[in-house]
């Protein structure tokens, strides 16, 4: 009988510690419901009166949905920036701090997800995209190779994080036997999330801007700038509110490495600008757009010198050690960082895709009220479950949190 | 002490059960039209691709679509599976010397097709162009929305696009659920019941061709036509793409119609036949005059010729 309610009251325990915290704790529980409920009721809007909510239309016809969700693709392929140095090289400041990495990539994942459902038509046909009940289009689409990576990864992810929870909630080291093949197969898929998103724009012909073999070597490289500087600002904030000890060479580290890639990001970028103005052909339109505008229409443009100004200043503070080791300019970089790939890799991708549309109109796109509401709502669900996942991870880690087995003797 | 807890956590058990059961209808509820609560939402809901149907399940689903259609739009529909004819292969010629803007064959093809009047919905595109400006590759030069009193304008010229029932068809590659393909007289369909609106197709397609509907589409009882095609002009739901069908539902008869838009056009600049029959008008002008294809750089090796008769 016992033996029956132990899994009941190791979930009570665990429920216990997700759902004690402080003030500050329950003040941002109650801030993230409210903008989920914000989100979920523009989204019901946007299902009752269609999309015609959104500013999206026929020549920009992906919007602002699709930018959040490339961008988040980056920051989960991003776990793999851990995930190399940790097992790889065992280099221990970071093993510490690898499963951090990968809860990361899970909830990114989770949000890419719920971003194109947001951006379907008819969500509910959803299955039709499934191999066997539904008619997936494999190997021809890039979108059914997309489905097939995204949740792989996913699925690699939950492994690996809740087979080691699990080993040290009871008390055990986990296994590198079963960690080792989670990890070999990790990181040659996380640089395939990213290529196979990247190839779903590069394939198409129609589209120039995107057209352009350059696109998934610089996804990689911008991946790996943005969900690192994640990374190291979560990192901060856990050792603060935690137990968790996060040394500053595993920061330090990661910073590092971000600025290697931000120098490739940077140099692919020029490579790039390069070929397009050098060249000159009808095909610079789209990038002509971007930082000059086009026949009197700029939306763009400022975002797209802001992101420039900002990956270049954060290169430099990242790769000089005295500022990529001191907090206040780390952390500066670090959002400048997220910002400036935040806007490079989401809108300044996708829009230019489609202005000037395949005719030669140009349609200026910016997401509606709708359209923000929804991606809040689907950030502060990211954040959500990023915190519980952590309020849960954290005392197995540090010890907190044990679990009771079934036999009593077995355990150490 | 022991019974009881072990009665509350039960008693707990099955309110999770409950709470979930009530999440998971009130979900499906959200997605699924509302209002209609009968067994044909789940008949529509369940609805194979068109053609993974046998000739039952097509005659049953043709039966439940007439039912929806007479509701919703108060109209008895004729909803017609015509298969394609064997050796025809649909070719369409647009001479551009000829053609004087007056967008006619926009309006002719709205009303055949029923596409939604509100939001407004054209499948057919034509753009202008100031003669001695660049064009044939280069549409940056070029005015949708141009609206004179009188055309053609004095020193311009026009070239009407649609969907070009490529040969090679970038946006049937893209689709992940294959809810577009190309039959075998050439056509490029949809399956708007199949459809699941995610636009790739949009994106992949070189000559936007294709056509969302961001809101329900409205098409009064009036304006509406009855006399439909399963991959053509039946009407349409909210959240799918459509596009042209070389109006399948005429062009399939035995004997066959021309597209409204040929049929339409007043200054016969609009060709339309079998490429396959060397006795055909299309095939004529392909061999006699000097034709070219859109965007060629792209090989999607459009079923749709442009020339110049003088």
């Amino acid at each position: 009988m016992t033996d029956l309610l132990l899994p009941v009251k190791n979930f009570i325990t665990a429920l216990k510690f997700i759902t004690r915290g402080g003030k500050s704790y329950y003040a941002w529980l109650v801030f993230l419901l409210l903008l989920i409920l914000w989100g979920v009721g523009a989204y019901i809007r946007q299902l009752d009166e269609g999309m015609i909510l959104t500013n999206m239309r026929d020549q920009v016809s992906w919007g602002f949905y699709i930018s959040n969700f490339t961008f988040l693709v980056g920051v989960a392929a991003a776990a793999v920036l851990l995930v190399i140095p940790a097992y790889l090289y065992n280099f221990k400041p970071i093993k510490e701090i690898v499963l951090l990495g990968e809860m990361l990539a899970i909830t990114a994942i989770i949000m890419c997800l719920l971003f194109v459902i947001a951006d379907l038509g008819r969500p509910e046909r959803g299955w039709h995209i499934l191999p066997i009940v539904g008619m997936m289009n494999f190997p021809a689409s890039l979108l059914a190779w997309d489905v097939i990576v995204l949740n792989g990864y996913l699925a690699i992810n939950c492994i690996a994080v809740f087979y080691v929870l699990y080993r040290l909630s009871i008390g055990r080291e986990y296994k590198m036997s079963i960690i080792w093949p989670i990890v070999i197969i990790s990181i040659p898929w996380a640089i395939s999330i990213h290529t196979v998103t990247a190839f779903l724009y590069n394939g198409l012909s129609a589209r120039p801007f995107w057209n352009a073999s350059i696109l998934a070597p610089r996804f990689i490289a911008s991946a790996l700038c943005s969900g690192p500087s994640i990374m190291i600002i979560i990192f901060q904030i856990v050792r603060k509110v935690s137990k968790i000890e996060i040394s500053d060479t595993a920061l330090f580290k990661i910073a590092e490495l971000i600025a290697y890639a931000m120098g490739l990001n940077l140099f692919l970028f020029g490579a790039e600008v390069f070929k397009e103005f050098y060249s000159g052909s009808i095909h610079l339109a789209p990038m002509q757009y971007l930082y000059f505008g086009l026949h009197g229409h700029s939306n763009l443009v400022v975002w797209m010198w802001m992101a420039f100004i900002f990956n270049l200043t954060a290169f430099f503070l990242f790769l000089r050690p005295q500022t990529r080791e001191n907090y206040f300019t780390l952390n500066l970089a670090c959002i400048l960082v997220i910002m400036g790939v935040y806007i490079e890799k989401g809108m300044g991708l996708i829009v230019p895709g489609f202005v000037p549309d395949v005719l030669g109109e140009i349609y200026e796109y910016g997401p509606s009220g709708i359209e923000k509401s929804v991606a809040i709502g689907v950030w502060a669900l990211g954040a959500l479950f990023f915190t519980l996942l952590l309020k849960f991870a954290l005392p197995i880690y540090t010890g907190e949190l044990r679990f009771k087995t079934p036999d009593p003797g077995d355990k150490k | 002490m022991d019974q009881k807890k072990n009665r509350d956590i039960h008693s707990r058990h099955i309110h999770r059960r409950t709470f979930l059961k009530g999440a998971a209808l009130g979900l499906a509820s959200m997605a699924l039209p509302f209002g209609t609560a009968d067994a044909s939402v789940w008949e529509a809901f369940f609805q194979k691709h068109y053609r993974e149907m046998s000739a039952d399940d097509k005659r049953d689903v043709i039966l439940r679509m007439e039912k929806e259609y007479a509701k919703a739009y108060d109209t008895k529909f004729n909803i017609k599976t015509t298969k394609p004819t064997p050796g025809v292969n649909f070719g369409y010629g647009l001479d551009v010397s000829r053609c004087i803007g007056c967008r006619r064959c926009v309006y002719a093809c709205v009303n055949e097709n029923n596409q939604s009047r509100d939001p407004q919905m054209h499948w057919i595109t034509v753009l202008e162009f100031k003669k001695g400006e660049r064009w044939v590759n280069v549409f940056e030069e070029a005015k949708k929305h141009y609206n004179p009193e009188t055309v053609p304008e004095e020193g311009h010229f026009y070239l009407p696009v649609q969907c070009q029932q490529c040969e090679n068809p970038p946006c049937v590659k893209v689709c992940p659920t294959q809810a577009t393909w190309k039959e075998p007289d050439g056509i490029v369909v949809v399956d708007y019941n199949w459809c699941i609106g995610c636009r790739y197709c949009m994106a992949a397609c070189p000559y936007g061709a294709r056509r969302f509907n961001w809101a329900k589409p409205r098409v009064s009882k009036e304006e509406l036509n009855p006399e439909t095609h399963y991959l053509g002009n039946r009407p349409r739901y909210k959240g799918v793409v459509e596009k042209c069908t070389f109006c399948i539902q005429r062009t399939r008869e035995n004997p066959g119609r021309y597209p409204a838009c040929v049929e339409i056009c007043p200054v016969g600049a609009r060709k339309f036949g079998n490429l396959l029959d060397p006795k055909s008008e299309i095939r004529y002008c392909i061999e006699n005059k000097r034709v070219f294809r859109l965007k060629e750089d792209l090989n999607t090796l459009p079923q749709f010729y442009y020339f110049f008769a003088s």
